[in-house]
């Protein structure tokens, strides 16, 4: 497969604030690629030097083996969708989709033909005369997309762009994003802050944090096997204990629990000592007392589709336990005495 | 407690209304007379539109026309030039990021606003003759030029300033080159801020006296030249009629700058 976006150690500096510290990206063709990460981290950063709206301060980015570093945002054949769309609220619809290709030098027909098929792509052929103040959030969002795509870019880049929508149409959206992916062919390069979207719509993931690159992976990679302790703190729920390593061989790691127990799991370090050890809380389950960790039941907090369970083993560590809310589904009382199972890949021991 | 409304203070009824007969009584005055016909300015001797017709055809006609000619077209070109440097001011200002000076080139493009007329006048007479210029029209037109700058750069900076960078951001990532991202998108936008300068700028122009007076040279009137000129002669009832008229196009001009302004904000 083609590599279509390759990031090489990319610093950025802000007078002495260092926004991104030497990243490195291979995004391959017709990927949906995600950069995830908390506020500030610096995914706009990265997404707005690829597109050429900011200066790369050391490194290089080459689009197909082309070194666009130093080209200017027109001459690179990516488009954006910017979160806020940045619709021209002085042209209509039809003249929103069309310009790109107007810039590019298609002839009238061309571009009529080409912007009407992209808003039949998104359902809006109906609105092609409107302005883009006379749309919804949603409407004027797909319009966005319909505008980005039109030119046919060898790169989409999405910043964010589902943030400013209600939570029903993210999720519909989330969907249709994935499916025009797949429709086009394009790659598509995705910034959000929602861990959940990423997992849903992308091949694979790049989670950032303060200017770093910390993991790149699939959706499963980055969650079942964190490479370190923020990954597995930013992606879904975990438990998170210090523990003591006694010893590691090859991916297996023996660890210590803070009651003294033992148990064996996977691991992304290899230095001994203190580490972090995660333990998903949805690969717990709740057994009789005498059956692997004793623990007392705290809370128990329901929340729909599951149940959380508050419990502490005997040495006084919390740990909470996601049980699905089945219809056979016996609660725990605070206050029993329970037996705690790990199950296959529950547990893995990180580094800092 | 609540707050009680301005309203409410005693006496804000009676000062309010002394202000606005102090404001606007003189202009009252002058605009009923300005109709009235009697060639007397205190008494009046019915309503008529002899005073109108002095303005085009009586005996002072053509030295207003020529007057009125040269003031119009100074306001024309120099609200036009202005508005041109300001628009590229308000870009420099706000969309070339941080500058050496930018600081000081905000307090010089705003200075105009703050120094004395009169201190402005003097100065500029002054330039002119130590370097050799004739008086005359084109020395009106640079004052002009210069004194229009801050008011059409104050409307065009403020719309810019509510402009988001994305839509620039948005043209260029589609393939817009540098020029076509004003032309097509950042102009449009900035629009009523230009227009409004323009008005703004050509109304300035339009009015000014006292740097007129100073740098016009003899010989050369412009509208408000020539009614100063006429009043040392005394008053006359046409003076009346043309400083209506004045008022007129000028009423005209800020209205149009305000509804321009307030409908851009609509749409942005
Ligand atoms: N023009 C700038 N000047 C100085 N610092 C900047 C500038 N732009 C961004 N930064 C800093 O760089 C860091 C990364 O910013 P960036 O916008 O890339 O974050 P982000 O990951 O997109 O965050 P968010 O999820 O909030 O959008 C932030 O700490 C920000 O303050
Ligand atoms: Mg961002």
């Amino acid at each position: 497969m083609q590599t279509a976006i390759d990031i090489r150690t990319v610093t950025k500096t802000y007078g002495t604030f260092t926004a991104l510290h030497g990243v490195s990206l291979s995004i391959m063709d017709n990927e949906f690629f995600t950069l995830l990460g908390p506020s500030g981290c610096g995914k706009t950063t990265l997404l707005r030097m690829i597109a050429g709206f900011e200066d790369v301060t050391k490194g290089d980015i080459l689009l197909f083996g082309q070194n666009i570093a130093a080209l200017d945002p027109n001459l690179r054949p990516v488009n954006t969708v910017f979160q806020q769309y940045a619709l021209f609220p002085h042209m209509s619809v039809i003249d929103n989709v069309a310009f790109g290709l107007k810039m590019k030098g298609f002839d009238l027909p061309t571009r009529r033909k080409r912007a009407g098929e992209m808003l039949d792509m998104v359902h809006l052929s109906s609105f092609a005369d409107r302005l883009p103040a006379q749309l919804s959030g949603g409407q004027q969002q797909r319009v966005a997309l319909a505008r980005a795509l039109a030119p046919q870019p060898k790169v989409l880049l999405l910043d964010e762009p589902l943030s400013a929508l209600d939570l029903k149409l993210r999720q519909a959206m989330r969907m249709e994003l994935k499916q025009l992916q797949q429709d086009t062919g394009i790659t598509f390069i995705f910034v959000t802050h929602d861990q959940e979207e990423a997992l849903t719509m992308s091949n694979r993931i790049a989670v950032m944090s303060a200017g770093h690159v910390q993991q790149i992976g699939t959706p499963r990679d980055i969650y079942e096997s964190p490479v370190n302790r923020f990954v597995a703190d930013f992606i879904g729920e975990t438990n998170l204990l210090e523990v003591e390593v006694a010893s590691i061989t090859g991916d297996l790691a023996q660890v210590i629990l803070p009651g003294g127990h033992s148990i064996t799991c996977s691991t992304a370090t290899h230095d001994p000592g203190r580490h972090h050890l995660s333990i998903r809380p949805e690969r717990l389950t709740l057994g009789p007392v005498g059956t692997g960790l004793e623990a007392t039941v705290d809370q128990v907090i329901y929340l729909g589709t599951d149940l959380q369970v508050l419990v502490r083993l005997d040495g006084g560590t919390p740990l909470q336990i996601r049980i699905q809310n089945a219809a056979r589904i016996e609660v725990p009382e605070p206050g029993t005495r329970i037996g705690l199972q790990l199950e296959e890949g529950a547990a893995r021991l990180l580094a800092d | 407690m609540a707050l009680r409304s301005v309203r409410h203070y005693p006496g804000f009824f009676s000062i309010a209304m002394l202000c606005l007969i102090i404001l606007y009584a003189p202009l009252i005055v002058v605009m009923v007379y300005s109709f009235n016909d009697s060639p007397s300015i205190t008494n009046w001797g019915g309503l008529s539109l002899r005073w109108y017709f002095d303005v085009f055809t009586g005996p002072e006609a053509p030295r207003f026309r020529a007057a009125a000619w040269n003031s119009l077209t100074i306001a024309v070109l120099a609200a036009t030039i202005a508005t041109a440097i300001a628009t590229a001011a308000a870009l420099a200002m706000l969309r070339a990021g941080k500058f050496k000076g930018r600081s000081l080139t905000f307090a010089l493009i705003n200075l105009p606003l703050m120094v004395p007329e009169i201190v402005i006048a003097v100065a500029t007479l002054i330039f002119f003759t130590m370097i050799g210029f004739t008086t005359g029209y084109l020395t009106i037109l640079i004052a002009h030029i210069t004194f229009c700058i801050p008011f059409a750069y104050l409307p065009i900076a403020a719309r810019l300033q509510g402009i988001d960078g994305s839509y620039e951001a948005a043209a260029r990532d589609l393939y817009a080159t540098r020029a076509q991202s004003f032309f097509l998108v950042l102009l449009p936008l900035m629009a009523p801020g230009v227009i409004s300068g323009y008005l703004l700028a050509f109304i300035i122009s339009l009015d000014d006296f006292i740097i007129t007076n100073f740098v016009k040279g003899a010989g050369m009137e412009t509208l408000p030249t020539a009614i100063f000129g006429s009043v040392k002669q005394g008053i006359k009832p046409n003076i009346m009629a043309i400083s209506t008229l004045m008022l007129g196009v000028s009423i005209l001009f800020v209205t149009l700058s305000y509804l321009i302004n307030r409908k851009g904000r609509q749409s942005p």
